[in-house]
């Protein structure tokens, strides 16, 4: 085939050192087995960085695991294929043969560094444990090593954090101890499963560089997984696309950007957020008047110590946060995990206590009490990131539809409810026959589509979006987006959209704010604060994520 | 019958099928869950089974229904105006002789009827006219059985449904509001849960007249505490949930929200512990009759059948045969406990 040959070009079988010829694997269930992996065909070599690529559920991370034969063996059956490192065939070779290649020839680092870790032992003790397995390495050795390995991975003061435990460390350094572990033994091979997904932007590029970095020291070849298509065309050489278990197109990464073949290939290239909002429209918004503003906002968690409660540690989730929407506006709120963006949101619709002035249109909401602001909790609704958990997994497509309208549009009866509910499943691109499933019967982007058809069915004025694109597939995510922008136009909703997504923010609001530990550090036209961001933070989570995009410059400069 | 669904048809599935069909996986749970069914579906009309009264008498050219109605001896050509005793080889001939016929349930005695006409001393071992042999006061012991057995088993699920349903209650408040009533419901959970249980039961008995209806009422009182746990912490797990969140923001009511959003999701520990607390319930009520401190004396019971069984440690018949169907219901109970376990365990597809 096409793919074959394109790769064939770069490859020498002398460099080879991991080849998976045929590999099927199925899960096995009540109904037989479900065929998850089929006759996939790809080979790494040795100092090159191989990625997978797909949308969830594309196989990506059991092709993965199945390397280390890291699967419950009762679950999971090999049908057919073999896994060749260094020669040896993994899956033909018992346990115990196994066992020496694990941690010490391959090893593995994971997308959860926050789960990872053992929290019962110290970082160090779990750096040194592949060496005094694998090693036979004295603890004292090991230990010198262990260091070592943390300075090289960039941890500050790795002596003083030999002997942290997990909590005491942030994100990024777990996944740098993570990685200091997996290179304990220097192995031949790193499978990296989605190693920054669950870090923030910033720690997201210094982990990536790293990683390139000691790749070369070490000459180790990197099996990395990811579904973000940008990060691949910059940190990969070769790129296998992964679709429903196959390997749809397997290219160097120049190939593959340059000249996709597979259409499904250039469907993955093409969903990148494209901006949704024509020119101009900002400026003519300019007079619309205010919907929703909030002046000196505060909301701090303190916790307290004692018989006489005395605060001993505050946290500033909100620090006096001043903001203000228009009408059919969209206001970008950005910022990475931990900077007060998603408790802001709640503030301002009343589902978190804080304190300071709140007007929704023109009515000071912030003294209202639970019951005076059930009226008026129609007119401002919320979509949530996970549309896995955002709706009761025991009721139905019209229950959790319906369940706004019994409350503010009582007098509507069973018969035009159901027209409603109906019409608005057509609106926001769903069926109106799935009115009695359940909501594991859809897909993520189709969840997504059942939270909005749930709010915008109360006609509100507002709507909070709280990342509801980032639990979503890159196709779909873009699919979600237009959506949200048609809504937008034909009812004149304004949108408060909280993400950390520089792309998406980029791609749908007027305005955007830039939030850092509870503060807005910048705010401005999005045009503006893209182009020319003020403060040195802006410009850092910029560069930090458009890395991928061309590079430009100015920004880096 | 489940390999035949395709993956599609098992994708379609609603998590309720599902655990259904991973209840069936489990096949001894599932017999299990049969026969009790129908052991209990048949000690529900122990009446037809096992009683001293014939099914339906035809005496002379005329029907009769003593199950339903009581009859003189003298409508069937006795010599009192007493109520039939149709154990009595007297009668006994005047409705099965002479043309006349009856028919008599596969167990000739009631819980209560005592055989006047046995030929051997009581406890009387098994025999053509007492299966499974009589108690030290002359009663029929299978006919007890049958009887003490539904009585349990309608004790235990009384029991059980109220236990959960205040256990529901009460943990879902305590799950949903936290904070202050979270605390004060939970130290006054720990307060009563040191009483002692059986001190309580002891002084009661002595100063009400025991009855099923107090046993009820007393370990209802009790049995509710272990389940409040699990609803809390399925309410505390589920309250922080987005779709909570979102039903929050929409404005729905906090009673609403507490049942139509978060207890349909916390039912998993509470029916994966059902048939635990059933067999539990058994337990109980038999070991308080085994005590003395159950049902009155006339009741079926099972415990009270053992407590016989430990004053007559010859009587083999009464001992054993208790046994076995105490063991019998409690194994069967725990099968179908298992089975359910692993219906609501989603890691098994």
């Amino acid at each position: 085939m096409n793919n074959k040959t394109r790769i064939a070009e770069t490859k020498t079988p002398e460099k080879m050192i991991l080849d998976v010829k045929d590999l099927s694997v199925s899960f096995k269930t009540l109904a037989g087995d479900i065929n998850v992996i089929r006759d996939i065909n790809f080979s790494v070599d040795s100092g090159e960085t191989m990625a997978l690529v797909g949308e969830s559920g594309s196989g990506k991370s059991v092709t993965a695991m199945s390397i280390l034969r890291l699967h419950d063996e009762e679950k999971m059956n090999y049908s057919s294929g073999s896994i060749y490192f260094q020669g040896n065939n993994l899956l033909g070779s018992d346990e115990s043969a196994i066992k020496n290649v694990r941690g010490s020839e391959i090893s593995m680092i994971f997308q959860e560094p926050m789960t990872s870790l053992n929290p019962t032992f110290t970082v160090g003790s779990q750096i040194m444990e592949p060496m005094i397995v694998h090693k036979g390495m004295s603890r004292t050795a090991a230990k010198k090593r262990a260091i070592e390995l943390m300075e090289l991975t960039g941890i500050p003061q790795p002596h003083y954090r030999f002997d942290a435990f997990p909590h005491l460390l942030s994100g990024g350094q777990r996944q740098r101890m993570m990685i200091a572990m997996a290179l304990a033994c220097e192995p031949k091979l790193l499978i990296a499963d989605e190693p920054t997904t669950a870090l923030d932007v910033t720690v997201q590029l210094q982990i990536l560089l790293l990683l390139e970095k000691l790749k070369k020291d070490f000459s180790m070849a990197v099996l990395m997984i990811s579904h973000d298509l940008n990060l691949v065309k910059r940190f990969a050489d070769q790129v296998c696309v992964m679709q429903e278990g196959n390997i749809v197109e397997q290219a160097n990464v120049a190939a593959l950007f340059n000249n996709p073949q597979h259409p499904y290939t250039i469907k993955l290239l093409d969903s990148e957020p494209q901006r949704v909002i024509p020119e101009g429209e900002t400026d003519s918004l300019q007079d619309k008047k205010e919907l929703l503003s909030g002046h000196n906002l505060k909301c701090y968690f303190s916790s307290s110590k004692g018989f006489f409660k005395r605060t001993t540690n505050t946290v500033k989730a909100v620090d006096h946060v001043d903001l203000f929407l228009r009408e059919g506006e969209t206001l970008g709120i950005v910022g990475e995990s931990g900077s007060g963006k998603s408790t802001l949101g709640r503030c301002l619709l009343k589902l978190e206590k804080c304190t300071g002035d709140i007007y929704f249109d023109e009515k000071q909401i912030d003294q209202l009490k639970h019951t005076a602001l059930r009226p008026l909790r129609k007119e401002f609704q919320v979509v949530f990131q996970d549309p896995y958990s955002s709706l009761s997994p025991r009721m139905t497509i019209e229950q959790i539809v319906g369940e706004g309208l019994q409350i503010h549009f009582p007098q509507l009866n069973k018969e035009q409810r159901r027209d409603k509910i109906k019409n608005v499943l057509i609106e926001v691109g769903l069926e109106d026959n799935i009115l009695w499933r359940y909501p594991h019967e859809f897909s993520g982007g189709q969840r997504q589509r059942i939270a909005i058809a749930r709010v915008v069915i109360l006609e509100p004025k507002l709507i909070l979006l709280d990342e509801p694109t980032s639990a979503l597939d890159v196709s779909v995510q873009k699919q979600v987006l237009v959506l949200l922008r048609e809504l937008q136009e034909r009812h004149k909703i304004s949108y408060l959209f909280i993400t950390h997504d520089l792309k998406v923010i980029e791609a749908v609001s007027h305005r955007i704010m830039v939030m850092k530990d509870g503060k807005i550090i910048e705010s401005g036209e999005t045009s503006q604060v893209f182009n020319k961001p003020k403060e040195k933070y802006t410009k850092n989570l910029l560069t930090a994520s458009l890395f991928k995009n061309e590079p430009d410059e100015k920004l880096i400069a | 019958m489940t390999k035949n669904l395709t993956n599609a048809q098992l994708i379609n599935l609603s998590p309720q099928q599902r655990a259904w069909m991973r209840f069936k996986n489990n096949r001894r749970g599932y017999y299990s869950l049969w026969i009790f069914i129908i052991l209990f579906v048949i000690s529900l009309f122990a009446e037809f089974i096992s009683n001293d009264k014939p099914l339906i008498i035809q005496f002379e050219q005329q029907y009769f229904y003593p199950l339903f109605n009581d009859y003189p001896e003298t409508s069937f050509g006795g010599d009192f105006a007493t109520m039939t005793d149709y154990n009595d080889p007297y009668i006994k001939d005047k409705i099965t002789g002479n043309g006349n016929w009856a028919i008599y349930p596969l167990n000739n005695y009631s819980y209560d009827s005592i055989n006047y006409f046995a030929e051997i001393p009581n406890p009387a071992r098994p025999s053509e006219q007492n299966f499974l042999g009589t108690d030290d006061r002359g009663r029929d012991v299978l006919a007890r059985l049958i009887y003490g057995f539904r009585l349990s088993v309608i004790f235990a699920l009384v029991l059980t449904a109220i236990g959960v349903i205040i256990g529901i209650i009460i943990g879902s408040i305590q799950g949903y509001f936290v904070g202050k009533v979270d605390l004060v419901t939970q130290r006054l959970i720990e307060i009563w849960s040191s009483m002692p249980e059986l001190y309580l039961l002891i002084i009661f008995a002595s100063i009400f007249k025991p009855s099923i209806g107090l046993l009820v009422i007393l370990l209802s009182l009790f049995g509710w505490m272990g389940l409040s746990d699990y609803v809390r912490a399925e309410f505390l797990r589920g309250r922080n949930l987005d779709y909570v969140l979102a039903a929050r923001s929409m404005g729905v009511s906090n009673v609403a929200i507490m049942f139509k959003h978060l207890l349909p999701n916390s039912m998993v520990p509470v029916l994966t512990f059902l048939p635990f607390r059933i067999s539990g319930a058994i337990l109980a009520l038999t070991s308080l009759d085994y005590l003395g401190l159950g049902v009155p004396p006339s009741t079926p019971s099972l415990g009270e059948l053992l407590s016989q069984g430990k004053d007559n440690i010859d009587a083999w018949w009464l001992s054993m045969t208790t046994f076995s169907v105490l063991v019998g219901t409690l194994v069967l109970l725990i099968f179908i406990g298992e089975a359910l376990r692993e219906a609501f365990d989603t890691r098994r597809g």
